[in-house]
C-alpha cells in the first residue's frame, strides 16, 4: 500500500518552486566523482559567491520558493557569510513559502563545532552531510578526507542546532563485505537521522575509479550491492520514499521531490541545471567560463532541452518511477502497462499497479522501466 | 598447325604472370596495354591471387620452324573446391604446362592438378618459375619434379615469367611437344563447353572447343545435357579481344553466344551439338554442379532481405554452382540457405556480398550435405540441421567423405598425422617424394575439414604444408543434431549436426560460450545443449539483480534522459529469442571458428 498522504506529498512537489545553488569547490576531488567539481582554487570563492549573486539578481520574478538546495562541489567550502549571503538574495529575489526547506550539503571535515548554529541562524533548515562510511578503510578506499570521528561530531553538532539531518552513505566500494557494510548501517541508523541517502558507488566515465578500474583494479561487484541495498530496506526505521532516499515522516528532501515531480526550479552556478517554464537550461560547467560570461553581465546558459507534449509525459513518468510512491499512470504509464515490455516487467516484479498508480516494486531494477517508458510508441493523450 | 593447352600450378606458383608473358610475346597484346595479369579480371581474383574463372586465348606464333602456330591457352581455376572445373578445361587440351615455384617446390595442388592431367591423357611439360628468385632452389625442384612425373631433371625447364627469362624457349616446348588436337572435322558436331560467363549486353558467353566437325554462326545448336535448343548468333576467337569468326573448325577453341540470359542453363561440361544431329554420343566426364558446403547467410538488418536477395541474383548470373533458398531463423529472421562448392568458395562468395554489395551479413556454422536412411527405407539429404528427421525414423545416417592429398615437410609428419585423426581421418596412403618432403592422403569427413582443417594444418606446419582433396563419397556415420536452448526454446541458428561422440564437447563449448555473451535478464536463462530430449550440457545466465543509476545530481535531468535513451537503443538492438534479448553479435561470436579445438 502507498500511503495516500504519500502520495499525495510527492504529486503536489510538481507545483511548487525550488532554487538550486551549485558550489563547485572541493578540498580535493573524490576518485569517483563526476560532478563539476574543482579542487586548489579556493581563492575563487569570493568571486564566484558575487557571479552567483549577480546571476540571481538577473533572474526574472518569480516565487516564492518552497525549498532552496545547496549543492556541489562542497557548499561547506564556503564560509557560512557567504552562504547566508545567497540565502538572503535568494529570499529577497523570490521569497520563501512558511516553512519553506533550505538545505546543504556538507563534508564532515569542513564542519567545526558550532557551525550547526550558525547556519541556522543563516536560515539553514536542514545539513545533508558526505559522510559515505562509518569505516575507516572503506573511507580510505573512498579517497576521503574525513574520519568517522569527525562525521559523528558533525552529525551531532548539526542536530543540536536543530537542522533536519541527513547522512549520504556509499556501498559497495571493493573491498567492502557485506559484514562491514551492515556495521556502517548500524552506526547510521543508532545516530537516529532524520535521513537516509545510500547510493551505490558507480563508476563513471572519465574518473580516476573509471582509470584504475580499466587497468585492472577490481569493480564493484552489482550482486553484492544487490545484496547490501536490500539489507538496508529491512534495517532502518525510515520510510524509503525513492530508490535511495529514506525519511522520517516529514523529513523527506523537499527540493529532491519537486525535481522528480516534474516540478520547476531555478539554479546559479556553474554547471547549474534550471527547469523554469518548461524549458531545461544548463550553465557552462567550468568555472572560469562562468565566471567570465557572468562578470561581462552576459549569460552563463550553454545549452537548453524543449520538449514535445510526448516528451514532458514520458519525463514524467521515468522520473516519478523513481518515487515510492510512483506516478499516476496517465497516458504513457497506461501505455507501458499494455505493451510488451511492459507486461514482461509486470511478469518479473519490475512494476506493479498500486491504488491506480504505476509503482517500481524491485527499485533496484528501475532502470529497466525507465528505458521501457522512453522505448515506447507516442501515443495520443 | 593448333596447339591446345593449360597452365597448371599451385596458388601463387605464378601461372598468371606467366599467362601474361606469353600474351605479350606473342604480340597478342603490346607492351603498352598490359595490365598485369590480363586474365584475372576480377578485383577479388588479383587480391587474392587466385582465378575463379577459367577463360580461353589464342595466340599466333611463329615458331623458330618458320611455320605459323595458332596456340590456345586455357586458364584453369586455380583452387581444388573448382576442381571440376579444372578437369573441364583440361578436357578441351593436349598439353599441360606444370608449372612449379623454384622456392616452394611441388605443393599439393602441383600433385592434384598434375594427376589430373594426366588421367586427361595430357602431354606435360614441366617448368620451374621463379628462377630469378633469391630463394629458389631449382636443383632440388628439378628432382623433386623428376621423382613426380618420372622425367629427366633436365628436361625441366626454368623460367622466369618475372624477367621474361626461358619464355621462349617454353613457346618452343610447346609447339614441339604438345599434340596437334585429333578428332574428326567431317563428323557431325561436338563441342565441349568447358567454361562460361554473363556478360551484361551479350547474356551467357560459352567457351568451347570443337571436338568433331564444325560449328557456324547462325547453327541451330542443342545442349545434350540440358536440352535446351537454341541458335548460334556468334561464335568468335578470343585474341584476347573477341573476334566473331563464320565458323569454328574441330580441334579448334573460341566462343559461343545464344541469347541464354540464365547462366544456369548452361552447364560446364556439357556437349553441344548441332541441332540437325541431335543423337551423337555426348563427350564422357560430364557432371551435374553439387554444392559440397551450405551454410544460412542473414542480413544482420531485417531490412537488408531483398538486397541480400538481389545481390544473389546478381552473383549467380556469373556462377552457375551457386544455390541458395529462402530460409526463416526465428533468431536470425529472413535469410537464405547457401550451397557453395566447398570453402573457398563460400568465403569467396561471402566477401563478395560484403564488400560489392555492402550487406552486413551473419553466417550460420557451415554444414555438408548428410545423407539419412530413413526406417521406411527411403533416402533424404539433409543440407540444415533443421532439416534432420525425429531420431526415432532415422535408419541410419552418412557423411560425405573426401580424399586429403597433404604435402608436407616431413619434420611435421607427426603433427599432421595427430590432426588428421584428431579430425577422424583415416590413413590411406604415405610417400616421401623426397627425404624433406612427404606425400600423406587420407580419407576424412568433409564436416571434419569445412571449419578449420586448412587454418590448423598451416599454423601445426607453420605454413608448409599444402592441401588438395576431392570428394569420395558418403560412409556411415553415427549422426545427431544438438540443439541449443535458450530459456527451454530452441535457437535454430546454433543446431548442427555433428558425430555423436563429439556432441558433447560441441555443447558444452557453445553453452559456455553464450554464457559470456548473453546479457544477464529479468530472470534466470537457463542454457541447455540438447540431443532430442537429452540435455547434455548446461549454464545459467543469472537474473540481473541490480540496474539503476544513482541520483540525477542537481537537477540534471537531462543527462539521465540522455544516458537512458542511450541504453535504450542497445535494447532496440537486440533480437528476441522467446523471451531472451540477444544482442546480434552474439550470434556473430557464438558462430565464430573455435580457436581451442
Amino acid at each position: 500500500m502507498i500511503r495516500p498522504d504519500a502520495a499525495q506529498l510527492a504529486d503536489a512537489a510538481g507545483a511548487e518552486r525550488a532554487a538550486y545553488v551549485h558550489v563547485p569547490f572541493c578540498r580535493r576531488v573524490c576518485p569517483y566523482c563526476d560532478f563539476a567539481v574543482v579542487a586548489g582554487v579556493d581563492h575563487l570563492t569570493e568571486r564566484y559567491v558575487d557571479a552567483v549573486v549577480a546571476e540571481i539578481e538577473r533572474e526574472p520574478t518569480w516565487g516564492p520558493l518552497h525549498a532552496v538546495a545547496f549543492g556541489g562541489g562542497t557548499p561547506s567550502r564556503l564560509s557560512p557569510s557567504q552562504l547566508e549571503r545567497i540565502v538572503s538574495v535568494l529570499r529577497d529575489r523570490f521569497g520563501l513559502v512558511d516553512g519553506a526547506e533550505v538545505s546543504l550539503e556538507a563534508n564532515p571535515e569542513d564542519w567545526h563545532e558550532g557551525l550547526g548554529d550558525r547556519l541556522a541562524a543563516a536560515g539553514f533548515t536542514r545539513a545533508s552531510l558526505g559522510v559515505q562510511s562509518f569505516d575507516e578503510d572503506v573511507l580510505a578506499a573512498l579517497g576521503r578526507l574525513h574520519g568517522s570521528g569527525e562525521a559523528i561530531a558533525a552529525f551531532g553538532d548539526a542536530k543540536a542546532a536543530g537542522l533536519s539531518t541527513n547522512l549520504d552513505l556509499i556501498f559497495g566500494t571493493p573491498g567492502e563485505t557485506l559484514e562491514r557494510w551492515l556495521a556502517t548501517v548500524e552506526v547510521a541508523v543508532a545516530l537516529n537521522p532524520d535521513h537516509l541517502s545510500v547510493y551505490a558507488l558507480t563508476v563513471e566515465r572519465g574518473t580516476e575509479l573509471s582509470r584504475a578500474v580499466a587497468s585492472g583494479a577490481p569493480a564493484p561487484d552489482p550482486d553484492l550491492q544487490a545484496a547490501m541495498y536490500e539489507a538496508v530496506l529491512d534495517r532502518v526505521g525510515l520510510v524509503r520514499y525513492e530508490v535511495s532516499n529514506f525519511a522520517r515522516p516529514g523529513h523527506a528532501c523537499r527540493y529532491n521531490l519537486i525535481t522528480w515531480a516534474q516540478g520547476e526550479y531555478v539554479a546559479f552556478g556553474a554547471a547549474a541545471h534550471r527547469h523554469r517554464d518548461r524549458v531545461r537550461r544548463r550553465n557552462v560547467r567550468r568555472i572560469d567560463r562562468y565566471l567570465e560570461r557572468v562578470e561581462a553581465g552576459a549569460s552563463p546558459v550553454q545549452g537548453e532541452e524543449r520538449l514535445d507534449a510526448w516528451g514532458r509525459e514520458v519525463e514524467r513518468v521515468f522520473l516519478g518511477l523513481r518515487r515510492a510512491a510512483g506516478v499516476t499512470a496517465g497516458c504513457a504509464g497506461t501505455a507501458l502497462l499494455e505493451s510488451p515490455a511492459g507486461r514482461r516487467l509486470l511478469d518479473a516484479g519490475v512494476i506493479g499497479r498500486r491504488s491506480g498508480r504505476l509503482v517500481v516494486t524491485n527499485p533496484l531494477l528501475t532502470d529497466e522501466a525507465s528505458r521501457a517508458v522512453l522505448a515506447l510508441e507516442e501515443v495520443d493523450c | 598447325m593448333i596447339r591446345n593447352f593449360s597452365i597448371i600450378a599451385h596458388i601463387d606458383h605464378g601461372k598468371s604472370t606467366l599467362a601474361d608473358r606469353l600474351l605479350e610475346r606473342t604480340g597478342a597484346i603490346s607492351e603498352r596495354d598490359m595490365r598485369a595479369q590480363v586474365l584475372d579480371t576480377m578485383d577479388l581474383e588479383r587480391e587474392r591471387g587466385i582465378t575463379i574463372k577459367a577463360q580461353a586465348v589464342r595466340l599466333d606464333y611463329e615458331a623458330s620452324d618458320g611455320r605459323r602456330y595458332v596456340l590456345n591457352l586455357i586458364d584453369t581455376p586455380g583452387h581444388v573446391d573448382f576442381s571440376y572445373e579444372v578437369s573441364r578445361s583440361l578436357a578441351a587440351c593436349e598439353g599441360a604446362v606444370l608449372l612449379v615455384d623454384a622456392a616452394q617446390g611441388v605443393q599439393a595442388q602441383t600433385l592434384a592438378n598434375a594427376y589430373l592431367a594426366i588421367d586427361a591423357g595430357l602431354e606435360i611439360i614441366p617448368v620451374i618459375n621463379k628462377i630469378d628468385l633469391p630463394a629458389a632452389e631449382p636443383e632440388r625442384v628439378a628432382d623433386e619434379v623428376s621423382s613426380m612425373l618420372g622425367v629427366e631433371p633436365g628436361d625441366v625447364l626454368r623460367v622466369s615469367a618475372k624477367t621474361g627469362e626461358g619464355i621462349d624457349e617454353l613457346l618452343e616446348r610447346i609447339v614441339a611437344e604438345v599434340p596437334p588436337p585429333g578428332g574428326d572435322p567431317d563428323a557431325p558436331l561436338r563441342g565441349l563447353v568447358f567454361d562460361s560467363y554473363y556478360d551484361s549486353y551479350r547474356g551467357v558467353v560459352c567457351y568451347v572447343r570443337i571436338v568433331d566437325g564444325a560449328m557456324g554462326t547462325g547453327e541451330p545448336v542443342v545442349f545434350k545435357a540440358t536440352g535446351e535448343r537454341h541458335s548460334a548468333a556468334e561464335v568468335g576467337v578470343v585474341t584476347p579481344a573477341a573476334v566473331p569468326v563464320a565458323e569454328l573448325g574441330a580441334g579448334e577453341v573460341g566462343y559461343l553466344i545464344t541469347g541464354v540470359k540464365d547462366i544456369a542453363r548452361i552447364h560446364v561440361g556439357d556437349t553441344v551439338t548441332s541441332a540437325r544431329t541431335p543423337d551423337v554420343e555426348p563427350l564422357p566426364g560430364y557432371a551435374e554442379p553439387k554444392p559440397m558446403v551450405f551454410s544460412g547467410l542473414f542480413p544482420s538488418d531485417g531490412d537488408d532481405f531483398e538486397r541480400l536477395r538481389e545481390a544473389l541474383d546478381k552473383l549467380r548470373l556469373n556462377d552457375a554452382a551457386l544455390v541458395y533458398e529462402p530460409e526463416t531463423s526465428r533468431a536470425l529472421g529472413f535469410g537464405f540457405r547457401c550451397g557453395f562448392l566447398g570453402l573457398l568458395h563460400m568465403e569467396i562468395i561471402r566477401q563478395r556480398l560484403e564488400r560489392e554489395y555492402d550487406l552486413d551479413l551473419v553466417a550460420t556454422a557451415p554444414s555438408v550435405a548428410y545423407r539419412v536412411i530413413l526406417t521406411d527405407g527411403s533416402q533424404v539429404e539433409i543440407r540444415s540441421p533443421a532439416d534432420m528427421p525425429d531420431p526415432s525414423k532415422i535408419e541410419r545416417t552418412e557423411e560425405p567423405i573426401i580424399k586429403a592429398l597433404i604435402i608436407s615437410p616431413s619434420e611435421f609428419i607427426g603433427t599432421v598425422m595427430e590432426l588428421a585423426q584428431s579430425r577422424r581421418g583415416v590413413m590411406e596412403h604415405m610417400q616421401y617424394l623426397t627425404p624433406e618432403r612427404v606425400e600423406l592422403t587420407y580419407l576424412l569427413p568433409l564436416a571434419e575439414v569445412v571449419f578449420d582443417f586448412f587454418d590448423a594444418l598451416k599454423s601445426r606446419t607453420k605454413g608448409y604444408a599444402s592441401l588438395d582433396y576431392e570428394p569420395a563419397g558418403y560412409r556411415p556415420a553415427d549422426l545427431v543434431r544438438v540443439d541449443i536452448l535458450l530459456n527451454g526454446q530452441p535457437v535454430d541458428a546454433f543446431s548442427t549436426i555433428i558425430h555423436r561422440d563429439e556432441a558433447y564437447a560441441y555443447g558444452k563449448r557453445m553453452v559456455s560460450r553464450l554464457r559470456e555473451l548473453i546479457p544477464r535478464q529479468l530472470f534466470d536463462v537457463p542454457i541447455q545443449a540438447a540431443v532430442g530430449s537429452r540435455i547434455i550440457a548446461r549454464e545459467t545466465v543469472r537474473a540481473k539483480r541490480k540496474d539503476v543509476l544513482a541520483k540525477c545530481y542537481g537537477g540534471d535531468v537531462s543527462r539521465k534522459r540522455k544516458l537512458l535513451e542511450r541504453q535504450k537503443e542497445g535494447k532496440r538492438r537486440m533480437k528476441m529469442v522467446g523471451s531472451v534479448e540477444v544482442p546480434p553479435e552474439a550470434f556473430i561470436q557464438a558462430l565464430q571458428v573455435d580457436e581451442e579445438r
